[in-house]
């Protein structure tokens, strides 16, 4: 299988930008996180039908470009687009709730973190860190 | 009969075409979405039998032949998965009407409970019928998309919260699904579930390593096993009950059914079975330990949850006809148990006011209808024997012992102490929620109403409706749990709101003293389901054993799919 070399890399970027923005805490870069990894996601699909170049309609099955991962591609998108659509919804109630873009941490994790703080009298924040690792 | 198989995904989604369209007809909308899940049970039950009969049912939908077009596959596995599914949708279902979650409170925009709902039953059913990776990993966005609506439901701040968590990592896991998928269309150049099983063996060493472990990875995260499951607990317990209880019973079976899948059909060599046994081992005691640790019944629910899933885990690590039919009949077991106590939890978060074991009490003497309800499938999940765990978890150890490799007997020993720790902190939940009387002066930062529960105590009628509704109003005003009980506030307001407030009956008088019956008699139908797994267990295990003979020569299931027939 021949593969593109400029599409590899365009998709290894896509991929390392997005799951470095995933890893944000704001949301906003989630979603822009999220959208590059859609399109790192299509580009791969994209990647996988093959050497480019190809009529999309031949009169013989083979020398034509092999359809089937450009319908996938199409219905990725269409998801991605909901998805991003759902998330900007998102966004936008949690600006309008607390004026806050970014994901807190979890209520009860920080309500073990305290109790273990009145015990031996940690930093709260490196308990609850703790306290989650433990959890994973 | 393979007309009824489509039927299953396309039913639910028209229903939620014209349940959303019926926006402001509740009752119309209610009707509907009963009507369709009753369907699809129908349906559902109709395949099991014919599909023991008859074998393997496959639809090429369109007319398309197996390779080129979309195959639907129903096996016995499916079947029966189907058919679990189908009954637990509709008795949640029943229960949220029951709990008036679609209630117009003004705290949730929640007409849009019922359309979303019936999309996440297609997604959930359509899963059990993918024939294609492509299809499955569809029927797990469609299930995905309604389960993210449903999380933040009402879009509260503590919602928002927690299902942010939920959706980011979806998202994570349905990135590495598609991508997996991508690479498996690039290795074996399709993406048909019976046509991979054919050529995945001819696949480099390497390659099939790579592609196996990226789908047990999507997979794995959806199924909540040990290293991927952080982000449940943190997720589920602030959703609505009976919100949580499908989440808790299904989304993590839809992972677990794939997994299945995945490890017979598609990779049926042992290639990474001791992986699944130790991550079954870590699932099952890391989560475990994890429950022990929570003092809020919803949390420790969860966490029991992800411990439960290493049962599963177990039966499909150990790669044997033996295992995969425990698994499977385990993972039915867990579906109906899982789901029952997440709705037992939500009775008791009506009753109580909260679901904080430091602040619940006296609710064996408030309503001992409940403690039973509660007492039964506790003890079924911690595998107490007359109860269909017990079965389940000797059926699993079992498999084990016939492995008889070291690992092997490990994981049994995991299994047993994870059943032991899994009864005592449901006990310690008994002990703390049940058996002692209401804390007085504990409960003192978050509760304003600390007196009135003694005056309910104190009541004479021990009948749990009429003590449900008086707590009801008791506990309004101390509503610690405001968020996550949003329709518990709304009934408890509505006598002293004027009945315009109220839509559709749901908060007249007649219809609000019915609605306690409703949940309390939905509630006790699902702890009957759970103990008639015991009585149906000899038939439910055979079952459960010819699917998983099919599923351990994947020949059948290729045969099936592409040898045209029936």
């Amino acid at each position: 299988m021949t593969v593109t070399l400029v599409l590899v890399i365009a998709m290894a970027v896509l991929f390392s930008c997005g799951v470095y923005l995933l890893l944000e805490r704001s949301l906003t870069r989630m979603l822009l996180g999220f959208l590059l990894l859609g399109n790192a996601l299509n580009l791969l699909l994209l990647v996988m039908s093959g050497a480019a170049g190809n009529p999309p309609i031949g009169k013989s099955a083979d020398g034509i470009a092999d359809p089937l991962p450009q319908a996938f591609a199409l219905t990725a998108i269409v998801i991605t687009f909901a998805v991003s659509a759902f998330l900007l919804a998102l966004i936008h109630r949690s600006w309008k709730l607390s004026r806050a873009d970014e994901v807190e941490v979890d209520e009860a994790d920080v309500a073990i973190g305290r109790e273990r703080d009145d015990a031996d009298e940690d930093d709260p924040e490196i308990t609850t860190d703790a306290e989650q690792e433990a959890t994973r | 009969m393979t007309w009824l198989v489509p039927l299953l995904v396309l039913v639910p989604l028209l229903g939620a075409a014209v349940a959303l369209g019926l926006l402001n007809h509740q009752k119309l909308q209610r009707a509907i979405t009963v009507v369709v899940l009753v369907v699809a049970l129908a349906v559902a039950v109709t395949l099991m039998v014919l599909v023991d009969q008859h074998g393997t049912i496959v639809v090429q939908v369109g007319g398309w032949e197996a390779p080129y077009g979309i195959s639907l596959v129903v096996d016995r596995l499916s079947a029966l998965l189907l058919t679990v599914s189908a009954s637990v949708l509709l008795v949640v279902l029943l229960f949220s009407i029951g709990q008036g979650l679609a209630a117009d409170d003004g705290e949730a925009p929640v007409t849009i409970f019922y359309p979303t709902y019936l999309v996440l039953a297609a997604g959930v059913l359509d899963s059990f019928i993918a024939g294609d990776l492509f299809n499955l990993y569809v029927a797990f966005e469609m299930l995905l998309v309604a389960s993210y609506v449903l999380i933040t439901l009402g879009g509260s701040e503590q919602r928002v919260r927690a299902g942010t968590t939920y959706i980011v990592t979806s998202l994570i896991a349905s990135a590495i699904f598609l991508a997996a998928i991508g690479l498996v269309y690039g290795a074996t150049g399709t993406v048909n579930i019976a046509q991979i099983s054919e050529r995945m063996a001819a696949l480099p060493e390497h390659v099939q390593l790579l592609l196996h472990t990226m789908l047990l990875i999507g997979f794995g995260i959806k199924a909540a096993v040990f290293p991927l499951a952080f982000w449940l607990p943190d997720s589920y317990p602030t959703a609505p009950a009976p919100v949580t209880a499908v989440f808790a019973g299904l989304l993590t079976k839809v992972g677990i059914y794939a997994i299945i899948r995945l490890e017979t059909i598609i990779f049926p060599r042992p290639q990474l079975n001791t992986v699944l046994l130790i991550v079954a081992i870590l699932t099952m005691v890391v989560g475990v330990l994890g429950a022990v640790s929570q003092t809020d019944v919803k949390r420790l629910l969860s966490f029991t949850l992800i411990s439960h899933i290493g049962f599963m885990v177990m039966g499909i690590g150990l790669g044997s006809v033996v295992g995969t039919a425990a698994a499977v009949f385990y993972t039915v077991h867990h579906i109906v148990v899982q789901t029952t106590l997440f709705l037992v939890s939500g009775l008791m978060e009506r009753v109580g006011g909260t679901t904080s074991t430091r602040s619940l009490g006296g609710l064996l003497k408030a309503s001992p209808l409940l403690a039973a309800l509660y007492l039964v499938p506790a003890f079924n999940l911690g595998g107490i024997p007359p109860f269909s765990g017990f079965i389940g978890k000797l059926g699993l150890f079992r498999a084990a012992a016939i492995d008889g490799s070291p690992l092997a007997y490990a994981t049994i020993a995991a299994g047993v102490v994870t059943s032991l720790l899994t009864l005592y902190a449901l006990m310690r939940v008994w002990d703390a929620a049940f058996w002692r009387p209401r804390p007085a002066a504990e409960a003192a930062a978050p509760h304003a109403s600390v007196a009135e529960p003694h005056a309910h105590l104190r009541s004479p009628e021990p009948a749990p409706l009429t003590v449900s509704e008086d707590t009801g109003k008791a506990f309004h005003p101390g509503g610690t749990t405001a968020v996550t009980d949003a329709p518990h506030a709304s009934h408890a307001s509505s006598p002293h709101t004027a009945p315009t407030a109220t839509q559709d009956g749901v908060g007249e008088a007649p219809a609000r003293v019915r609605l306690p019956r409703m949940l309390v008699g939905v509630t006790t139908v699902a702890v009957l389901g759970s103990v008639a797994l015991t009585v149906v267990a000899g038939p439910l295990y055979g079952y459960a054993t010819r699917a998983a003979e099919s599923l351990e020569s994947p020949d059948r299931y290729v045969q099936a799919v592409l040898g045209g027939g029936r």
